[in-house]
């Protein structure tokens, strides 16, 4: 059994089987459960992750966030060059760290910066990632008295009975609010909306002595369960800074501090001197550790330090100081930034999206092979089997161009099945036209194939044209839906124009069929 | 044995072409002032409410899983002193709150478990700035414009100026229903319906050119007869009629697959299912009794002069 046929349909074998064969990866992970995905080694997932198509945030959950660089806070105009380029190196940095696979970070335009973590489960580590500036500063705390007097005064402005108050700190309007918590000052989280609003009333900004802010520390557990911030008065100058860091490290303590995270900090060599004399000249005073504006710890300097390496305390878990050691490794953002948009989508609706899609596109391709069967017979299967090939290569091509399949790309696979029929309806009735005035089959089956494809090639283009526009002007999700309606033309073409003229040959040339039933 | 539906139709389109003006114009205007109503100042002036999404007005839009009720969610939300318009979408948990005010979601989830008393699951979060919004909608004005362009363009290469500019009347007439209708029932138009729009133009002359082309090979046989009124409609009615089981059966085809997006394929995709399926009603039915009859009234009205 030769033919001339045969081996197309050895070719149009071999690609539909080889296409099925790429999507097995695709396949298997989105069949595959959460906690399936949890067990499997990090290796592994990674590399079928790879071979498999990307799915878009709005499938597997995660965050697409635009930052831009916040302009009215840059003083120096210096800094703005190259801003939002240094941006993206320093976020990249960071989300590498975090082990998110496949993270999109790109900048858009002057000074926007777009960034996509695909199904990242914690959405507030993620923000604080890419959202802390991670300015490290350090600054020398105020005397203990100086505060205390501060607190009294805060007291004294608003009023009310301060009620012989020396040095404990009860019972004032303002103090009533502050718990001592390891010999610092504490507020507990109650209390901390109405301790900032006081903060910042006018009347007490003035009470702040010249020199010095007020500033708050990181949120603390205490044994109890409790959540406390501290707050601290700190000197407003800034001698030393995480500009001159060079490595940060998260290690479990030694010693006394056995089983705490620490961050070990190590300062190039203008920082080691800076920092040498910074904690020559202040021995016995305490310096406070301050990131983004918060105090992360304030340890007493014991002793002068020369070697231009510190330690960083007080954080709650490793896996915190291992972000933070990220992120002063990756370096401080250069600029500040502001988040202009954020989309996130939970992975729960994102499993029902891809579940609702899935469902109507398969009610939508069991109703149309169901018709097209009914209607056309044997060249209705064709035509079925053209279309199924369609749906596996544009699946194929996306997954070879890297392109990610998103909910309205889902929408344009459904919309090629319906211009995939289409193509194949205005072939078969050109056919049985054909038939009707009395031609032979194979006559009428040449005229028809050439014939209807004029107006397919009509109707593919003006949908290219539409998809195409779409594609390059769109935004987000119109381009995901364009690059699918693309592919899913020119691979349209191929499957119901060229393939099932090939079937149709076969059957005729090679089977001596006299009529396919039509 | 063939199944011989559709195959050979006497339809008279054309002498109802009367009747069809009469729909698409009343059409037509409901969706001219529901357009005008919903998304222009004109409408925010009267006090109707807007349906731009926040996609172009900016805002924040949360997407919450909880077991309450939609007045419960009201109150929660009003407890927080949000603003916030609340809607049902979906399953009967799922809840859609859009608002101005600058609160996180993650804090609005906790102000709900709080007031409400039972575990809120955040299932989508959108945050647009005043900046990305205004430049949205730039991007879709630009976005449409260059669209209908290209395919102005496309349409100008294709046809002749008179079947040009029926087309383009179709096409205008489609989008002002389908969009007109999919706002007048409050729904909103977001960056997808931008998308769908395009996507129904493109739709709808594809159609026209079918119906312009056969219309157009049947003229041509007849170019150097004299036609009378009735014979002009008589080849117009032909040539419909030889091409509607095509019409019919590509049209069902896609009205299957889109109908099966708007009902299975959830609120994510309703958007764009419901400006398809409205769409590929609208265009298939414009290709004949706009597109055609214009084209048709056009040459009528020459030959009269002409007589």
């Amino acid at each position: 059994m030769s033919g001339k046929y045969l081996w197309r349909l050895g070719v149009i074998a071999t690609v539909f089987l080889g296409g099925v064969y790429l999507l097995m990866p695709t396949y298997r992970l989105l069949t595959m459960g959460e906690e399936e995905k949890e067990k499997m080694d990090r290796q592994t997932l990674f590399s079928l992750k790879k071979r498999a198509l990307n799915l878009g945030l709005d499938i597997q959950g995660g965050m697409y966030i635009v930052l831009s660089v916040d302009k009215e806070k840059v003083k120096n105009p210096e800094h703005l060059k190259d801003a939002a380029d240094r941006v993206v190196e320093v976020i990249r940095n960071r989300v590498d760290q975090l082990g998110v696979f496949e993270p999109v970070i790109q900048k858009v335009g002057e000074d926007r910066v777009i960034v996509q973590l695909p199904g990242v489960v914690s959405k507030e580590r993620a923000r604080n990632i890419i959202g802390k500036t991670a300015l490290l500063e350090f600054k020398l705390l105020a005397d203990e008295k100086v505060f205390a007097d501060f607190l009294r005064s805060v007291d004294e402005v608003l009023g009310g009975g301060v009620e012989g108050i020396s040095d404990t700190l009860k019972g004032g309007p303002f103090t009533r609010y502050l718990v001592g918590y390891e010999g610092d000052v504490a507020v507990p989280e109650e209390y901390w909306d109405e301790v900032d609003s006081i903060l910042n009333l006018p009347e007490v900004k003035k009470l702040v002595p010249v020199g010095y802010e007020v500033l708050w520390g990181r949120t603390v557990q205490t044994p109890d369960g409790k959540k406390l911030r501290k707050l601290f008065l700190v000197q407003k100058r800034t001698p030393l800074t995480g500009a001159n860091l060079v490595d940060a490290r998260a290690t479990l303590g030694q010693q006394q501090m056995a089983g705490q995270p620490v961050v070990h900090i190590s300062f190039d060599r203008t920082g080691a001197v800076i920092f040498a004399r910074l904690t020559g000249e202040n021995v016995g005073k305490r310096l406070a550790i301050v990131l983004d504006g918060v105090v992360q710890s304030a340890p007493r300097i014991q002793e002068r330090i020369p070697t231009g390496n510190a330690q960083i305390t007080g954080i709650p878990t490793l896996q915190e100081a291992q972000d933070l050691a990220a992120i002063l490794r990756a370096g401080a953002l250069p600029v500040p930034v502001k988040i202009e948009e954020e989309r996130i989508v939970g992975p729960s609706l994102g499993a029902d999206s891809i579940r609702r899609g899935m469902l109507s596109l398969a009610v939508a391709f069991v109703l149309v092979i169901l018709f097209m069967v009914f209607y056309y017979r044997v060249a209705g299967v064709i035509a079925v089997f053209a279309l199924l090939a369609n749906l596996v290569l544009v699946l194929d091509v996306m997954a070879m161009l890297n392109a990610t399949l998103t909910m309205p790309g889902m929408a344009g696979l459904i919309l090629t099945v319906g211009m995939a029929v289409d193509a194949n309806v205005l072939i078969f009735e050109r056919i049985r036209e054909e038939l009707r005035k009395g031609k032979s089959f194979r006559t009428a089956l040449e005229v028809g194939y050439a014939n209807a494809t004029r107006t397919i090639l009509d109707a593919n283009i003006t949908t290219l044209l539409t998809a195409i526009v779409l594609m390059f002007l769109g935004v987000g999700p119109i381009r995901g839906f364009a690059i699918v309606l693309t592919i899913g033309i020119i691979v349209n073409l191929i499957t119901s124009i060229v393939m099932t003229r090939w079937i149709f040959g076969y059957l005729i040339e090679d089977r001596k069929m006299q009529y396919v039933p039509i | 044995m063939r199944i011989k539906w559709l195959e050979n139709p006497k339809v008279d389109f054309m002498g109802r072409r009367r009747i069809a003006y009469m729909v698409s114009s009343v059409l037509v205007i409901i969706g001219l002032v529901s357009l005008l109503l919903r998304l222009t100042p004109l409408g925010a002036f009267v006090g109707i409410r807007q349906t731009w999404s926040i996609d172009f007005t900016g805002g924040r839009l949360v997407q919450v899983n909880v077991d309450a009720t939609i007045d419960e969610v009201r109150s929660a939300t009003l407890k927080m002193g949000i603003k916030a318009e609340i809607q049902n979408i979906g399953a009967a948990k799922e809840f859609l709150i859009k608002y101005k005010e600058e609160v996180e979601p993650d804090s609005l989830v906790r102000g709900l478990e709080n007031t409400i008393g039972k575990p809120v699951r955040l299932d989508r979060a959108e945050h647009v700035g005043p900046k990305i919004g205004a430049e949205l909608r730039e991007k879709a004005i630009i976005l449409t414009v260059v669209g209908l362009l290209v395919i102005l363009f496309y349409i100008w290469l294709r046809f002749d100026i008179l079947f040009g500019f029926a087309a383009t009347l179709a096409l205008f007439h489609d989008v002002i229903i389908t969009w007109g209708l999919h706002s007048l029932l409050g729904f909103e138009t977001d960056m997808t319906v931008i998308a769908a729009l395009l996507t129904l133009i493109g739709y709808s002359i594809n159609d026209s050119i079918v119906v312009a082309d056969r219309v157009r090979e049947y003229l041509g046989r007849f170019r150097l007869l004299g036609l009378s009124p009735e014979q002009l409609m008589n080849v117009f009615n032909d040539a419909i009629n030889s091409t509607l089981s095509r019409t019919v059966i590509t049209s069902f085809t896609t009205f299957v697959v889109v109908v099966s997006l708007l009902l299975f394929g959830g609120p994510v995709l309703f958007n764009f299912a419901f400006i398809l399926t409205v769409g590929v009603l609208v265009g298939t039915y414009s290709s004949i009794f706009i597109v055609a009859s214009f084209v048709l009234d056009w040459r009528l009205r020459g030959s009269k002069k002409a007589s």
